[in-house]
């Protein structure tokens, strides 16, 4: 393999790692503060279908991301109200957000588009474009450090830069905020925050808003940036791998960046057998990286390296007093 | 003492749901610029409006009857099986592997042998995520998830590698061979001129379907077993005090509900395909979910929910036919049940409860 193909790759990997990395970030902040969301999936799905919807009716992608972000804001208030206020089952509230936006995303492109589920193809001021960095093209001469930098750090989509800058970010609220203590305080021990005063209730929603917001990015991101238009499931399980992500890295934001990227180097890799193939001189089965991410997740779960332990008062409904 | 009667608790919140349901899907209907009244009419026409029609229902709910009976028993666990999907695909391959490899001398034997061998591989699937959450604590619900994924991936290897006719594009097995064939209604039930459930797929595995239900309602109603399953729902450290062992419970109960779902195979790959293609449970792992939360967890339940989504299958499948309105419908109104029954359930039991409690206090 040559050094332009590796670059490719690596181009490829910060391409597919984009929306796992933001919708693990969603799920963290969501877990975080205990309420367990495996609705990641559907949300993303809602969300690349209306933001895809209205970016080609109004043909600018900026309200598409808006009209996402919206399209999974609603069902996380779904998840909000099921999970937090009427204290019921998150993880059969997740299953049915997964399945609602399933099947209405479908539906309703069908008797909006009349295109078999999916939108028109979105064409230009519909598309998120990729951004030029400053100096890409005079240092693209440069030997080693001028391909990397024009290649693999400059000329990606906007929401590309948003999802690595929302890493730090993440970090920071969480670790150095008053907002972030509490919110990791009320995922291990909600009656230990209520006792101080601070609204468990206030708190948990506006983590199930954050991971909304996330998810919204993630979706519009598939749609508008990845390729240009929704079809049927186009999320394809995404939002289960930065589920398995998420616990790959024991709910901590530089490790979920470092997993994302992991498994978006096995869809980029699955996506080149050729490449593959000359590198290791043997076949090596796509479905086989596919799954790897699922599988590797279970043998953490397993706890054979390194045990991932979820935040302690996960999934649980808080009750104030019986 | 319990707020409510226990008819209210039974029949009366999953009715509400299901109005609530019913009346959301409506609304989806008429949003799209059809008319919802007309949509159920045809649906009815079309599932029950004949017996190809019933055909179709019954074959839909015998495999919902087989996966909500997986998901229900692991709830009387307290454990959340959302890995169905992935066990009955094991459960396909199962079936095609005995039914491709072994000489049977008859569709008798050859169901008993697909039988076994579908629960056997159904159960196998759930057995790992079952013993990950039993010794390491694992979550099942994420291990049952990823768990379906690989199962996908695994079924597409065999069908495009060791289980594939040699020569052929489509990622299939070879069909099974002519004594495997299970009589269908239309074999049974047509008498002399007269031939009924013409066409349609519905099988014996229905007959199947029904005596799991019995047998699984004998086993968690009447044995030492089935109450020792229950008592650890309720609650996992009074069942630990009491001497029943936590690792036990959730292996066998996982391991029952693996087989159950794995047994769905013999419905739809054995009984209507009479091969192994890709994709052949469609879901129908996950419909158990709303089929187990609509019925209670109690096998008669199950049952009536499994005829109702039977009857949303077919009728949904008459819908997209006839109309604009695509077969995806079918999933809002799905995850509208589960998000009812499921997750929103004290949305409709607080207010309930409250009126009951009113109720008494006004009778005293």
């Amino acid at each position: 393999m040559d050094f332009a193909t590796l670059l490719q790759m690596l181009d490829a990997t910060m391409r597919l790692a984009t929306p796992l990395l933001l919708a693990c970030l969603a799920g963290l902040y969501s877990e975080r503060a205990g309420i367990f969301d495996i609705g990641l999936e559907g949300k993303m799905l809602a969300a690349a279908f209306l933001s895809a919807a209205i970016a080609s009716v109004t043909g600018n992608v900026w309200v598409g991301l808006l009209a996402g972000i919206g399209a999974s804001m609603a069902l996380s208030v779904v998840h909000g109200l099921a999970s937090i206020t009427f204290r019921g089952n998150q993880l059969i509230s997740g299953v049915a957000i997964n399945f609602l936006a399933a099947g209405l995303t479908v539906v309703v492109a069908q008797s909006w588009f009349r295109q078999g589920g999916r939108t028109p193809q979105l064409t230009d001021g519909g598309r998120f474009e990729p951004i030029t960095l400053p100096f890409a093209e005079a240092l693209r001469d440069v030997p080693v450090i001028g391909p990397i930098y024009y290649e693999l750090i400059s000329g990606h989509t906007p929401l590309v830069y948003v999802a690595i800058l929302m890493v730090p970010l993440t970090w920071w609220i969480l670790y150095r905020t008053r907002f972030g203590l509490r919110l990791r305080a009320v995922g291990e021990n909600p009656a230990a925050v209520d006792t101080a005063g601070v609204s468990v209730i206030y708190l948990r929603y506006v983590a199930v808003a954050i991971c909304g917001v996330l998810c919204g990015i993630a979706g519009a991101y598939l749609a508008t940036a990845l390729q240009a238009g929704f079809v049927k499931d186009m999320s394809a399980g995404r939002g289960f791998i930065a589920l398995a992500a998420l616990i790959f890295a024991k709910w901590r934001p530089w490790y979920a960046l470092y997993a994302c990227l992991l498994f978006g180097f096995l869809q980029a890799m699955s996506l080149r057998p050729d490449v593959i193939e000359g590198v290791l001189n043997f076949k090596v089965n796509g479905q086989f990286l596919d799954v790897l991410p699922y599988i590797l997740t279970v043998v953490i779960l397993a706890g054979f390296v390194g045990k991932a332990i979820p935040p302690r008062a996960g999934g649980e409904p808080y009750v104030k007093e019986r | 003492m319990d707020v409510m009667p226990k008819w209210a608790d039974v029949v009366l919140i999953p009715l509400i749901s299901i109005f609530l349901a019913a009346i959301l899907s409506a609304l989806v209907i008429l949003a799209i610029g059809e008319n919802p009244w007309e949509a159920l009419k045809l649906m009815v026409q079309g599932a029950l409006g004949s017996t190809y029609g019933w055909g179709y229902t019954l074959y839909y709910a015998t495999n919902f009857i087989f996966t909500g009976l997986a998901v229900a028993i692991a709830f009387h666990a307290r454990m959340f099986n959302i890995g169905g999907e992935g066990q009955a695909l094991l459960g396909g391959l199962g079936v095609a592997i005995i039914c491709l490899y072994i000489p049977w001398p008859h569709w008798s034997l050859a169901l008993l042998g697909a039988a076994i061998g579908a629960a056997i591989f159904g159960a196998a699937w759930a057995a790992i995520p079952a013993f990950l959450q039993a010794k390491r604590g694992s979550h099942i619900v994420i291990t049952t998830i990823m768990f379906n994924f690989i199962a996908a991936a695994l079924l597409n290897y065999f069908l495009i590698g060791a289980l594939k006719v040699p020569g052929s594009m489509e990622p299939a097995s070879a069909k099974f061979p002519e004594a495997t064939h299970l009589p269908s209604f239309q074999d049974m039930f047509s008498f002399g001129e007269s031939t009924l459930f013409r066409g349609a797929p519905a099988n014996i595995t229905f007959f199947v379907a029904l005596a799991a239900c019995f047998g699984l309602w004998a086993l968690i109603w009447r044995t030492r077993l089935g109450y020792e399953i229950r008592a650890f729902g309720h609650s996992e450290s009074a069942a630990k005090y009491a001497g029943i062992s936590p690792t036990k419970i959730i292996m066998v109960a996982m391991l029952i509900s693996g087989a159950l779902a794995g047994m769905m195979a013999i419905n739809n790959v054995q009984g209507e395909a009479e091969r192994l293609v890709l994709n052949a449970v469609e879901g129908a792992g996950f419909i158990g979910i709303a089929v187990a939360l609509m019925g209670r967890s109690h096998p008669f339940g199950v049952f009536l929910a499994a005829l109702l989504f039977g009857f949303l299958y077919q009728g949904g499948a008459e819908l997209a036919l006839w109309t604009s309105i695509p077969r995806e419908l079918i999933i809002v109104i799905q995850a509208l049940v589960i998000l009812f029954t499921g997750a929103l359930d004290n949305m409709v039991r607080m207010p309930l409860e409250r009126l009951f409690l009113s109720m008494r206090r006004a009778r005293k």
